[in-house]
């Protein structure tokens, strides 16, 4: 019996994460809390298999993130027993740098993109697992499954090192790295019905609920604490609403939604008429944003 | 998602069961510049309704901006993903895509069609079964589309469809299409496909892509789609023999010890005997372990864990294999190469050689032939250049494991890496382990290096000691020996000298002799330490690549690299065989440090700075160095 699609996905997966752990002296695993997160940890587990996964796990942390992906991540590290390291952008928080005051560029900037070199330098990681999906932006379709970062991590989108086969070249000089994509072939669909088949747990956000939210530039924006400044005229409702992706919560927005299981979620998804990152304020700020921040070291 | 949309949660559960039991197929689109590529995927995935209304929102808005097409949505534009690309109008690099139908899934690499980006044509290759080769009907056969279908088929692509596109720009002519595809399947004869389908289309205007055209009531096969839904792909891996490559021993406690892989080839079920390639040991399969528990088959595509009966010495890099059905495992095989690096191939040169979970140092022995892609002739060359394609002898430092690549695309394959700036430089595809090293498999050795060791109570080493002529390397060696002599340890000396004399006596001074004598010297310490001695070598071996290569021949610890280190003014000074006054003199040509260079050691294990020092003193700090390991 030959394998299915998913079972295939997973074998990769699988075989990526061994081969990092077997070839590079210093890898780390970039958690973001998210649904593709969640399904990376679980292939992570399986692939160690007796054994834990030989490697740290890194949230980097923009103080902005929904109140209940933090508790999620907490209590997920604390059950698996995974070495969980966090990293905030000190400098950045001495500066109060934040989405409303500053836009969603200069706080992606320094709160993520910089914090995670800030992170990666700090450790000395030379290879950082992502989970990024080959399907969630066109940049994103054209990069490798190890794909080679400079000394100031950055991508060179038009001169990337070849990849055949699954023989891939995992030497780097001193101070660079590889970011390392596990799931670069699986799709939104993929994910879900991968999380349904391994029920592998998830943020609660992702499910429909009441939750206060105001309406802003045709966005439906969470009002996940005080520090969220309205506008005179807006206000503050309760409404039956999930998130299809999650980041900081001021740059994420929600969609109105009755999908309450995963099934329901699965069944949305099919008569979805957008793509999931249109909910992401940062990727329509300018034109190819996307690969702009990935080349200045954004995963 | 073309299937109907399952409208109540229960029937979601059905709808995923059959998502699930849907094949898979890669494939890739290739051919020239200009001929469509990018349009043909946009296409495919819009009128398979994959589009989403953000995307095709954001499409008319840059398709106004950037280009030539009125009104029309140019679906280039949402292929070609990077900044560079869209500015130029061209392919730079693979874009993936993803999109399923009712009967299947589909993984779709975007080549680049200018010659610059072949390497880029390679990466989509790599992993493709059928290969949708694009022709502008307009145009016809052009150098691209001949060197594209050589490289798919190189790199064991097995179906072609040869799209015929812009078909509506010849006015739908039959005539056209008949040309294009003699001329096609006239060159492409000898290319090996199993299976070749022409298939006129539009795909900017979507003829013949996902519906039968109108306008071509001429055309009786099958729409695009059609074709990708349905062309059988083989199960080739599947039948073949057993093949799993070790990636790396799991030893989470003491009670388990488990090799971590992905079945290559094959399958394996629990009992099955089972041989290790490098070592030929053999044993049998006692659990397959797998994070969702124990199975009793593990098959190809499968990333397993696999517990043996007995306990064998088996690391990454090796493979578990049926004793009856061996891979090669050998130092020596010719190859097809192709070259992604500006800077060229060169023969004699060491290289990176990595196989899916091997990494040795590997030279181009010989460079037999160019192939030329537009005549597929064979031409005589020195070296390869950036897209070129030859056919190579290698020689790897270590024995590797593999098939060859017609029978195995996973474990038959290679890629090539600079050793100084980790470059990705070359692709290879093996053909046949050359004569020599041919049947001669290696001999499981019951007694091996550490029951001989154990029966002489000491470690086995090499003590490698490298300065110039007169630098005192063989005095100090001689005291060492002396010393671990008088302690009752079994050792032997190596001396440059002296090994001229005998083993080395055909070789002379020039740079490919000096190489050629560290390696023997090198050879024969090995054997040296498999009989369990402490071996002294005291060469000159002025080169860092070829201590670099002696070093790896060694396990961890083993090789122990003495830089003894007297500036060349004292050796000279010293000149106890009259050399250096010779050599100054012009009557010795390639003397080290006068007339040839000397690497210095980076970082060689014991540095001994020996101006002014006893050589008893020097000895023994080595013996110290060996007495804390």
């Amino acid at each position: 019996m030959p394998l299915t699609h998913l079972q295939r996905l997973e074998a990769e997966a699988i075989h990526i994460f061994r081969e990092v752990a077997a070839t590079f002296a210093k890898p780390v695993m970039l958690y973001s809390v998210g649904k593709d997160s969640s399904v990376m940890l679980h292939l992570a587990m399986k692939a160690f298999y007796p054994g834990k996964p030989p490697f740290p796990f890194l949230h980097v942390d923009t103080t902005w993130k929904f109140r209940e992906m933090i508790e999620f991540r907490d209590r997920t590290a604390a059950e698996l027993g995974i070495d969980l390291l966090v990293h905030i952008n000190r400098d950045g928080v001495e500066q109060k740098i934040n989405p409303f005051t500053h836009g969603s560029n200069v706080h992606t900037h320094v709160m993520k993109t910089i914090a995670l070199r800030q992170a990666l330098d700090k450790y000395g990681f030379d290879a950082a697992f992502g989970g990024a999906r080959r399907d969630e932006e066109k940049s994103r379709a054209k990069e490798r499954i190890f794909s080679f970062r400079n000394v100031q991590h950055a991508w060179d989108p038009k001169n990337q090192r070849p990849e055949m086969w699954k023989s891939y070249n995992t030497r780097v000089g001193p101070s660079e790295s590889i970011r390392v994509f596990p799931l670069s072939n699986w799709t939104e669909l993929d994910i879900w019905q991968y999380i349904l088949k391994e029920n592998i747990p998830i943020v609660p956000l992702y499910f429909a609920a009441r939750r206060p939210v105001v309406e802003r530039n045709g966005m439906l924006i969470m009002v996940d604490d005080e520090r969220m400044p309205l506008h005179e005229d807006e206000k503050v409702e309760q409404r039956l609403v999930r998130f299809r992706t999650l980041g900081c919560y001021p740059l994420t927005a929600a969609i109105e939604s009755k999908a309450t299981t995963l099934q329901d979620i699965v069944r949305e998804m099919l008569t979805a008429r957008t793509s999931e990152r249109h909910g992401r304020l940062i990727d329509a700020d300018e034109a190819a944003s996307m690969e702009k921040k990935k080349r200045e070291g954004y995963f | 998602m073309t299937a109907s949309i399952p409208a109540t949660p229960g029937s979601v559960l059905e709808y995923l069961a059959k998502q699930e039991k849907k094949s898979l197929l890669r494939f890739m689109t290739c051919g020239s510049v200009d001929d469509g590529k990018s349009t043909l995927i946009g296409r495919l995935l819009y009128d398979s309704k994959l589009l989403f209304d953000d995307q095709l929102a954001a499409l008319k808005r840059e398709t106004k901006r950037n280009s030539a097409n009125h009104g029309d949505i140019d679906f280039a534009l949402l292929i070609d993903g990077l900044e560079a690309e869209r500015e130029q109008g061209i392919t730079i690099d693979v874009a993936y895509r993803f999109f399923a139908t009712s009967r299947r899934k589909f993984i779709v690499a975007d080549a680049p069609g200018h010659e610059e980006y072949t390497r880029n044509m390679v990466t989509a290759a790599s992993t493709a079964a059928l290969a949708v080769v694009l022709v502008d009907s307009r145009k016809g056969i052009l150098r691209q589309t001949r060197r594209h279908s050589f490289i798919a088929s190189l790199l064991g692509v097995r179906h072609v469809v040869l799209a015929v596109n812009k078909i509506d720009l010849v006015g739908f002519d039959r005539r056209v299409f008949d040309t294009i595809v003699a001329d096609y399947r006239e060159f492409a004869e000898n290319l090996g496909f199993t299976t070749i389908t022409p298939i006129p289309i539009s795909a900017r205007f979507g003829d013949n892509m996902t519906s039968r055209s109108p306008n071509m009531p001429w055309y009786g096969g099958p729409t695009l789609l059609e074709h990708l839904e349905t062309v059988p792909i083989e199960e080739e891996a599947a039948e073949a023999a057993f093949r799993f490559p070790v990636q790396l021993v799991l030893r989470p406690n003491l009670d388990f010890r488990g090799f971590a892989g992905q079945v290559a080839s094959g399958s394996v079920a629990v009992g099955d005997p089972i041989a290790v390639a490098k070592s030929g040991q053999l044993s049998r399969i006692k659990e397959i372990v797998t994070y969702d528990g124990n199975i009793s088959r593990a098959v190809e595509g499968q990333s397993v864990t696999l517990v043996l009966e007995d306990e064998l010495d088996i690391s990454r890099g090796n493979m578990l294999v049926p004793p009856e059905d061996r891979p090669h495992v050998a130092d020596q095989f010719m190859a097809h190469v192709i070259w992604l690096h500006p800077d060229p191939m060169l023969p004699g040169r060491s290289y990176i050689l990595r196989t899916e979970v091997d990494s040795v140092s590997a030279t181009i022995t010989s460079l037999k032939h160019q192939i030329d892609v537009n005549s597929f002739a064979e031409e005589a060359a020195k070296s390869l250049r950036m897209n070129e394609i030859g056919v190579c002898n290698l020689s790897t430092q270590a024995p590797i494991v593999f098939d060859s690549y017609k029978d195995n695309r996973i474990t038959g394959n290679f890629v090539l890496i600079d050793r100084f700036s980790n470059a990705t430089v070359g692709a290879g595809m093996i053909d046949f382990p050359l004569r020599r090293a041919l049947n001669v498999h290696w001999q499981a050795l019951d007694i091996n290096k550490k029951a001989r060791a154990a029966l002489n109570h000491q470690t086995p080493r090499v003590l490698w000691f490298t300065g110039f002529s007169g630098s005192g390397k063989s005095t100090i060696a001689n005291t060492v020996e002396k010393m671990l002599h008088a302690r009752g340890k079994h050792t032997f000396l190596l001396d440059g000298d002296n090994v001229r004399h005998g083993l080395n006596r055909d070789l002379g001074f020039t740079e490919e002799d000096r190489v050629e004598n560290i390696r023997r010297v090198a050879e024969v310490a090995k054997l040296m330490t498999e009989a369990g001695l402490i071996v002294l070598v005291s060469f000159i071996s002025p080169f860092r690549s070829e201590r670099r290569m002696a070093r790896e021949l060694f396990g961890p610890g083993e090789f122990i690299e003495i830089f003894v280190d007297t500036p060349i003014e004292e050796c000279a000074r010293r000149d106890p065989k009259g050399l250096y006054k010779k050599a100054l003199a012009g009557e010795i040509r390639n003397f080290t440090g006068i007339s040839s260079p000397y690497e210095r050691p980076e970082t060689p294990e014991i540095h001994l700075h020996t101006v002014g020092r006893e050589v008893t003193t020097l000895a023994g700090e080595i013996e110290a160095y060996l007495d804390n390991q």
